[in-house]
């Protein structure tokens, strides 16, 4: 069977067979699958906000080790002491809070409309633990993450994470070497909300030094560096109103 | 051995050495800096590759005869943009923490041009078999490269191999730091990734003199 592949109605007819075999198969597939890959990101948001607040299974040496998925729901619920929501000076209750998009409700905070900020309540050592979520950008795009203070707005634990930046160098703000650095250090400076700075000439390599706001950066990835400080300093801007009410009680 | 003829073994073969499309075609460069930082990155694209290369072949092969000339590089496009979309989603479902790992690189391999280049220079004109297997050798030639980048440039920039610290604790200073050694940071900035090839290319080309263009 010879097929004339050069006139312009077998081209056109060509390209709407292929792009409507395409639409459908990637339709099936996105329709078909999206149910697990929603269930795949509420485990890992479960996760991430247990691992900011010290929840995991790492061990002295080991890498990030979360807290398995088949057991991360039922831990979440049990740890979690509380997820509210803080809407114009008010805390109200949200079970849900954890699914929030945070990047939505900062956005709409940011141009002056109603938010909703999530924030979730744990327990360490007997002592309240409040977990606050984060959304900045990097280099290449988003860096989000969860950081857990106490009432003193010391921090109890981090975890960060990034859509896309470079593998080796910007990415690694997800390690332990670098988040394990924030644990211990103050978010204030005083009375100011100063945040914690991620700074190429602190001189503190070891980070021993828990009272200078400042951990020590990844070579190479200056620009996610910068990202994840102007992130934690966002977050205290626009959390500051109840971050205030903590300390004041 | 008679599973492949020496002709189709040679497809195979050929560029895992003297027709690498990295350093032979110099092709693929762009991803062979941007992600070889680290062993693990460079082995998972590396597997991604050679996967979307060795199916991408197939299709195209089995539609060689239907595709209107006029459209094909738009066809081509569309073949390795659904795989990769495909391997994507399936991934997310399946392997959710490989896929953050793989993010950005799944997308990249779109603009693979060996992926192109072998669609456009191979498939098109060859049947499926002999197709898969181009598409598998010149996936594995781009990965073996890629692994060799993301050694020498994880090995001599951070002191790891697949994130497992092998030369001592840089901090603490044990093993090679204690009597002087440090990382290279230039190892872990794309411009290394360059020299490693160039490095690649001068080995490849002292021991096959055939290799070297008459200037």
């Amino acid at each position: 069977m010879a097929l004339n592949t050069e006139k312009n109605s077998y081209t056109v007819l060509f390209a709407v067979i292929m792009v409507a075999v395409v639409g459908s198969l990637l339709a099936f597939l996105a329709s078909s699958l999206s149910g697990k890959i929603k269930e795949n990101e509420r485990f890992e948001k479960q996760q991430n906000i247990l691992y900011a607040m010290g929840i995991n299974e790492n061990t002295q040496d080991s890498g990030v080790n979360f807290i398995p998925t088949n057991v991360v729901e039922d831990r979440f619920l049990e740890e979690v002491k509380g997820q509210y929501v803080w809407v114009n000076g008010e805390i109200e209750e949200d079970d849900q809070a954890f699914l929030i998009d945070i990047k939505k409700e900062f956005a709409a905070l940011k141009a002056g409309d109603d938010a909703r900020l999530p924030i979730f309540m744990g327990e360490k050592d007997g002592e309240e633990l409040y977990v606050l979520p984060m959304y900045g950008k990097g280099l290449w795009d988003a860096i989000w993450g969860f950081m857990s203070v106490d009432k003193d707005m010391v921090v109890q634990g981090v975890y960060f994470d990034h859509k896309g930046e470079t593998a080796g160098l910007g990415a690694n703000i997800k390690l332990r070497f670098f988040m394990d650095d924030f644990i211990g250090e103050s978010l204030m400076e005083g009375q100011s909300y100063s945040g914690i700075a991620v700074s190429k000439t602190n001189n503190d390599p070891l980070n021993e030094d828990k009272q200078d706001n400042e951990v020590d950066a990844i070579a190479g990835a200056t620009i996610t560096g910068n990202g994840v400080s102007a992130m934690i300093k966002e977050t205290l801007k626009l959390y500051r109103p109840y971050l205030e009410t903590i300390r004041n009680n | 051995m008679a599973l492949l003829s020496k002709k189709d073994s040679n497809l195979i073969l050929d560029p895992l050495a003297d027709n690498n499309p990295i350093t032979i075609q110099v092709l693929g460069i762009c991803s062979a800096l941007a992600i070889t930082a680290e062993l693990k990155a460079s082995l998972v694209m590396a597997i991604s590759v050679i996967f979307v290369m060795g199916i991408g072949n197939i299709v195209i092969s089995l539609l060689r005869n239907v595709i209107p000339s006029k459209i094909r590089i738009i066809a081509q496009l569309i073949v390795v943009a659904t795989l990769v979309i495909v391997v994507d989603q399936v991934l997310k479902a399946f392997a959710y923490e490989l896929s953050k790992t793989l993010s950005v690189f799944v997308g990249l391999i779109i603009t693979n041009c060996i992926i192109m280049g072998r669609f456009e220079a191979f498939a098109l004109g060859n049947g499926v078999w002999r197709s898969f297997l181009d598409g598998i050798g010149n996936a594995l030639g781009y990965g073996v490269i890629l692994v060799i980048i993301g050694f020498f440039r994880e090995l001599l920039g951070s002191g790891t191999l697949f994130g497992i610290p092998v030369l001592g604790d840089p901090i603490a200073k044990t093993g090679l730091y204690s009597i002087g050694y440090e990382n290279n940071g230039f190892m872990i900035i794309p411009p290394a990734a360059l020299i490693v090839v160039g490095i690649i290319i001068w080995v490849q080309r002292t021991r096959n003199k055939a290799l070297i263009e008459e200037a």
